[in-house]
């Protein structure tokens, strides 16, 4: 076994993105000796792609707004499927984390009287979303690092080293975390992506905070580093994911030119007049209109057009129901042929706006189409379909700490399960790093106290053993390509775990996907360690096929259509299933599922509701004063998909 | 040649001082060209020390003509400088000189087209040291604002120069010659070249942090801000102003034409 | 539709390297960025290239096409001919890495210089209170990517190794013209600006505007107006007179100094 450079920490936070970051500053904050490590470059994270704001009951525009209002905005757009737990902390504390933005040096666009300004979004009942134009993501990543920077001044100030207490280790991939005979965090192992060079952390406190699996779907707007580490990492290390089945594929993402493809063409553009078309020229979405909404979506062209003018005597236009209804309706489009020749459908504002007025109100949705695709949506239609966006499952961790069900191991952010249920409302994500990142540090600190001096300790043989897996894909001699593994599974995936899901399919995905895993493990790779994207590749997709197969067979296990998650022939939405996450662990070589029931919310949360609006959502016995059922209720067979 | 630039050590060792493929050396030839140009034809004008009055037209370079060596009818507040031999000229051009020389347009077209530093973005230079307007004398360029000031007395005075443009070769008001529209014009363009500086935009708000608490301060700074993105423009059309104000004054003067009378 | 196109890459790390001529598919649509994919994919498993999100938005894909400084997926191949040679270099001002990646850690080491925001103390979270006008100066800074293009293209450093222990670059510049333009920052930067982060280094040659991905005018609205603010406090004899009578003062302070 080589040398192996060695850090000691209290805490290392794994990812900086928003979450990471948020949780590394509670760390320090609370005195702890923190490493942040991440695989970009500093300040890279996927967090800066986030356009839309960041939620939080303020009040600012309308003072209506209060946490309870969040709360249920954030429950029903879950379909209940939600931690209440979370939701209730978020909604609790988003606006401390945003206000405390402005502190660390954060500029919000404002309203007159100088407070922060918030937009409407999509399922929120009031204006609600902080933002900064529409890079929001990118202020709150920037905010973020430099408020670690002043940190480090501060630390320089009185130590005479920056990184005396936080230090970034950028350009770094962890492969595994390292847990004691207890089974609790020892530390972690990786290598730096510049050098290949293998690194150690010793800390007995982890927090994951690494964002999504996009990347195990052909069409994502999510970056390379997507590839679901942290859910892997988890279950290794004998965590547990749960809801993996839920992934949420906003309808509306380039599809031409190849390079963007996925890239997300904001809700706005539907917002402020866009219409969606079939190459026959149909507005086909009023086709599309499903029961429940028929009162509240207009039937006609000519209702929906009245809409943007005079929006209290007219339904709205059916381009604006919800993300998962509109992905479906293009998805359906496409493979009935009539898509465009890039397997999409038409979104045109050109006709409904002047141009004038589309360069001001969609700014840099006029810029992404004018300098990506080279198609001036002044004039004309842009060509969109459903991408993968965000995956609302992830490692199950307890609400107030953040902690995983491994000793010594947090989680905060996407990465993290719970917080969103089946469907997560746009600006959500933000406030989730905020206030989930800053609980999984405090949560770590609070552990590392705990703890005292018996930390676990990091052994040769661990280290031995990380280090063999992570140089396998170097003694594979004539093995495959890892690009064309991965491009393989992404069209998999995206082709029969996708959208629209049916049992046929998914069964068909997970013999593909054990096919993958067999596969990968004689996958080689040319050249050096240094920064040698091929083995990297190869190593990230060893995690890409586990967390893929957790959302097939999640999915497969699932038997009904709830937020993130439709199946073809479970079409409906089955209150018996919303007692129930789906979890995943790791079983050999492979995952296993199995049901876990979900503890009943609190009454005062519950009675925050309509007993008319649970009766959607919840089975009789459930109700608040519920009496005896009577009624036949549907059954799900619950337990039968037990391990 | 630089070994301390693109060179050094630890770059990626790649050669050439640039690959651009574009014809990046056009703009900064033309660049050298033109203010080359106006150097030698104002430093001819300036020394020549003739043909830069016709009565009601006075040649740029040479107002407010302040030396009682000024040719009869150009001199200016009764000529009150009498230990002057040189060109009168000399007396004020250094003004609109230094305002040009410190511009922050002028300082990068001079920068890029005579000190080569750098010709072109990426393009490398030809220097082994660097310094830049730290030190002697270009660290003069920090004053740019005095220039500034005593630039908009000189504006105050051409605009005179343009008024009394609107008087006949015998002082009767009532008359329009090309000189008058010329005159008129370089007044105008120098002051949208003035108005637009940077120093100007710096004093008239741009120093202010809280905008809201200086609402007319906030208006101003917005109106010289869009001047400000045609500044460059303005630095060159209004070059040309002066050479053709003044080029237009030689020739009457010297008894190359008369002048052109509209009214 | 599509084509092979020649494209030159340069191939090597910190001990030397060269330009390698590669012949690969262009498909209609594409940028750089996919090409270089393409390579990776197909011919040259290990050819190192930083990127991230594909759409201009995170500032990883620097490099110099054609000798300009791009963000390669930015760069649409539209833009060339089909027979033209398309060299990709690594940014050229910071040590290589390997391929096309550089050491960008110059960067973040000045960012660790500048002295950070600092509200007034009394300032409770909740209670700021800012104008929209006041905020859109710094804003627009803000909109900063860090592709640390502009601190590339900067000849004070990229012609001159040794000024990079005095300059700071335009990023950088750009950080403090921002924080002196908070309207709740407490800190007088501007002794900083030009003893730590060498402003007179600038010599305003305007390049990091030119190639600056997010179009802020970093040269008129940033840098410029922090000589400005230099000046006022530093070159202007009459305006440290002219304060001394004003009924607002001044009142920031200096950055807070080291206790060890």
């Amino acid at each position: 076994m080589s040398e192996i450079e060695r850090h000691t920490y209290d805490v290392v936070v794994i990812g900086a993105g928003g979450a990471g970051l948020r949780a590394a500053i509670e760390a320090r904050s609370n005195g702890k000796r923190t490493a942040i490590v991440c695989k970009s470059l500093f300040g890279k994270a996927h967090t800066v792609m986030a356009e839309g704001g960041i939620a939080a009951a303020m009040g600012n525009v309308n003072p209506h707004d209060n946490w309870q209002v969040h709360f249920r905005d954030t429950m029903r757009g879950g379909k209940f499927l939600n931690s209440w737990r979370m939701a209730e902390l978020h909604a609790k504390e988003a606006p401390q984390r945003v206000w405390e933005l402005e502190t660390y040096g954060a500029l919000f666009d404002r309203t007159p009287e100088g407070k922060i300004s918030q937009r409407n979004f999509g399922g929120h009942e009031y204006p609600r979303l902080a933002h900064v134009g529409d890079r929001t993501g990118l202020e709150l990543i920037r905010t973020l690092q430099q408020k670690i920077v002043s940190l480090q001044q501060e630390d320089f100030r009185n130590t005479g080293d920056y990184e005396s207490y936080i230090k970034v280790f950028a350009e770094c991939t962890i492969t595994r975390l390292l847990t004691d005979d207890s089974g609790a965090i020892a530390g972690a192992f990786g290598y730096f992506r510049e050098t290949g060079d293998f690194v150690t952390f010793e800390a007995p406190a982890v927090v994951l905070a690494t964002g999504g699996i996009g990347k195990s779907f052909k069409v994502t707007s999510n970056s390379w580093e997507y590839t679901g580490d942290g859910h892997a990492l988890a279950m290794r290390a004998g965590g547990t994911t749960l809801n993996m089945e839920f992934i949420q594929f906003h309808p509306t993402g380039m599809v031409w030119p190849p390079s963007v493809k996925g890239i997300l063409v904001t809700e706005s553009v539907r917002g402020d007049g866009g219409v969606l078309t079939n190459s026959e020229g149909t507005r086909f979405m009023f086709n599309y209109i499903p029961d429940v909404f028929k009162d509240k979506y207009a039937t006609t062209p000519e209702e929906a057009d009245r809409w943007y003018a005079d929006p209290d005597n007219n339904r709205r236009p059916p381009e604006l129901l919800p993300r998962d209804e509109v992905a479906r309706a293009i998805n359906s489009e496409v493979k009935a042929g009539r898509g465009t020749p890039n397997g999409g459908v038409y979104l045109d504002v050109s006709k409904r706006l002047p141009a004038d007025v589309i360069r001001k109100k969609l700014p840099s949705m006029w810029h992404q189409f004018k300098e990506l695709a080279d198609v001036d949506i002044t004039a004309q239609a842009m060509e969109v379909g459903p991408t993968c966006h965000y995956v609302m499952g992830g490692v199950e961790v307890d609400p107030d700490s953040g902690s995983a069900k491994v000793p010594g191991l947090f989680a905060a952010g996407e990465v993290s399960g719970g917080m969103h249920g089946s469907n997560r409302l746009g600006g959500n994500s933000l406030s989730d790093l905020l206030v989930f990142g800053r609980r999984a540090g405090l949560g770590a600190s609070e552990y590392v106290d705990a703890m005292g001096d018996r930390r676990p300790k990091v052994t040769e043989s661990m280290l031995v053993d990380a280090e063999a897996e992570a140089l396998v894909p170097f003694t594979t001699d004539g093995g495959e390509n890892p690009y064309s593994i991965h491009a393989e599974l992404q069209q998999t995936m995206n082709d029969l775990v996708g959208i629209i899901r049916t049992e046929s399919e998914m069964v068909d995905a997970l013999e593909k996907l054990a096919a993958f895993r067999e596969r990968v493990t004689r996958v080689s790779v040319v050249g050096g360690r240094a920064f040698n994207p091929g083995w990297h590749l190869a190593l990230d997709l060893k995690n890409i096929i586990m967390v893929s197969e957790c959302v097939a067979k999640s999915a497969l296990e699932r038997q009904e259509s709830r937020g993130g998650h439709t199946r073809d022939d479970f079409p409906t939405l089955d209150p018996n299933w919303r007692k129930v996450n789906v979890v995943c662990r790791i079983d050999g070589d492979s995952v296993a599922i199995k049901q876990q029931p979900i503890i009943a919310m609190r009454p005062d949360l519950l009675g925050l509701f309509d007993v008319e609006e649970l009766k959607k959502y919840l089975t009789a016995p459930e109700l608040p004063n519920a009496e005896l059922p009577n009624a036949e209720l549907p059954n799900a067979d619950l337990g039968k998909g037990d391990l | 040649m630089a070994t301390t630039g693109i060179e050094a050590p630890g770059r990626a060792q790649i050669g050439a001082k640039t690959l651009r493929t574009d014809r990046w050396w056009i703009t900064p030839l033309v660049t050298f060209i033109a203010l080359s140009g106006f150097l030698v034809y104002s430093t001819w004008r300036v020394l020549s020390n003739q043909y830069y009055f016709y009565e009601p037209y006075i040649s740029v370079y040479y107002s407010p003509c302040l030396s009682n060596t000024c040719v009869p009818g150009s001199g200016f507040a009764n000529t009150p400088i009498s230990w002057w031999s040189l060109s009168p000229a000399l007396l004020t051009a250094w003004i609109p000189l230094a305002f040009r020389f410190t511009c922050y347009y002028y300082r990068k077209s001079y920068y890029r087209a005579f000190w080569m530093s750098p010709p072109a973005c990426a393009v490398a230079e030809p220097h082994g040291k660097y310094t830049g307007e730290r030190r002697l004398p270009l660290i003069f360029n920090n004053v740019h604002r005095y220039a500034f000031y005593l630039g908009l007395l000189l504006n105050v005075v051409l605009t005179w120069d343009a008024i009394i443009a609107f008087r006949n070769h015998d002082g009767q008001w009532g008359h329009m010659g090309l000189g008058t529209l010329l005159l008129v014009a370089n007044a105008a363009c120098l002051w949208m070249y003035s108005l637009s500086c940077h120093s100007c935009r710096n004093a008239v708000g741009g120093r202010i942090t809280h905008f809201s608490k200086h609402p007319v301060r906030y208006q101003m700074w917005t109106f010289v801000s869009k001047l400000n993105k045609k500044h460059m423009q303005w630095a060159w059309i209004s070059l040309g102003t002066v050479v053709l104000a003044d080029f237009y004054v030689y020739l009457l003067a010297s008894g190359r034409v008369t002048d052109i009378t509209f009214f | 539709m599509g084509y092979l196109a020649k494209f030159r890459v340069w191939r090597g790390d910190n001990e030397g390297g060269g330009l390698q001529d590669y012949a690969v598919e262009v498909n209609e649509g594409e940028v750089v960025l996919d090409i270089v994919h393409r390579l990776q994919a197909t011919q040259t498993p290990d050819l190192a290239v930083r990127w991230n999100c594909k759409a201009g938005k995170c500032g990883s894909c620097s490099a110099e096409v054609n000798g300009r400084p791009r963000l390669m997926c930015m760069t649409r191949m539209s833009t060339f001919t089909e027979d033209e040679v398309i060299t990709v270099t690594p940014m050229r001002t910071f040590p290589v890495i390997r391929d096309l990646v550089t050491d960008v850690s110059y960067n973040y080491e000045k960012a660790r210089m500048v002295p950070s925001f600092a509200p007034p103390a009394d300032l409770e979270p909740g209670d700021y209170r800012m104008a929209q006008i006041d905020v859109e100066r710094s804003q627009e800074f803000r909109k900063c990517i860090e592709c640390f293009l502009c601190n590339n293209t900067c000849h004070a450093v990229r012609d001159h190794e040794e000024n990079k222990t005095s300059f700071s670059g335009p990023r950088f510049l750009m950080r403090i013209a921002e924080l002196d333009m908070h309207p709740l920052d407490t800190v007088d930067r501007r002794q900083v600006a030009v003893e730590e982060h060498g402003i007179g280094y600038c010599n305003i040659t305007k390049c990091c505007t030119d190639v600056c991905p997010e179009h802020i005018a970093i040269t008129d609205n940033a840098i410029i107006p922090l000589k400005e603010r230099v000046a006022d406090k530093k070159y202007d004899p009459l305006f440290s007179i002219a304060s001394l009578f004003r009924r607002n003062k001044d009142d920031r302070t200096a950055p807070p100094a080291a206790k060890v």
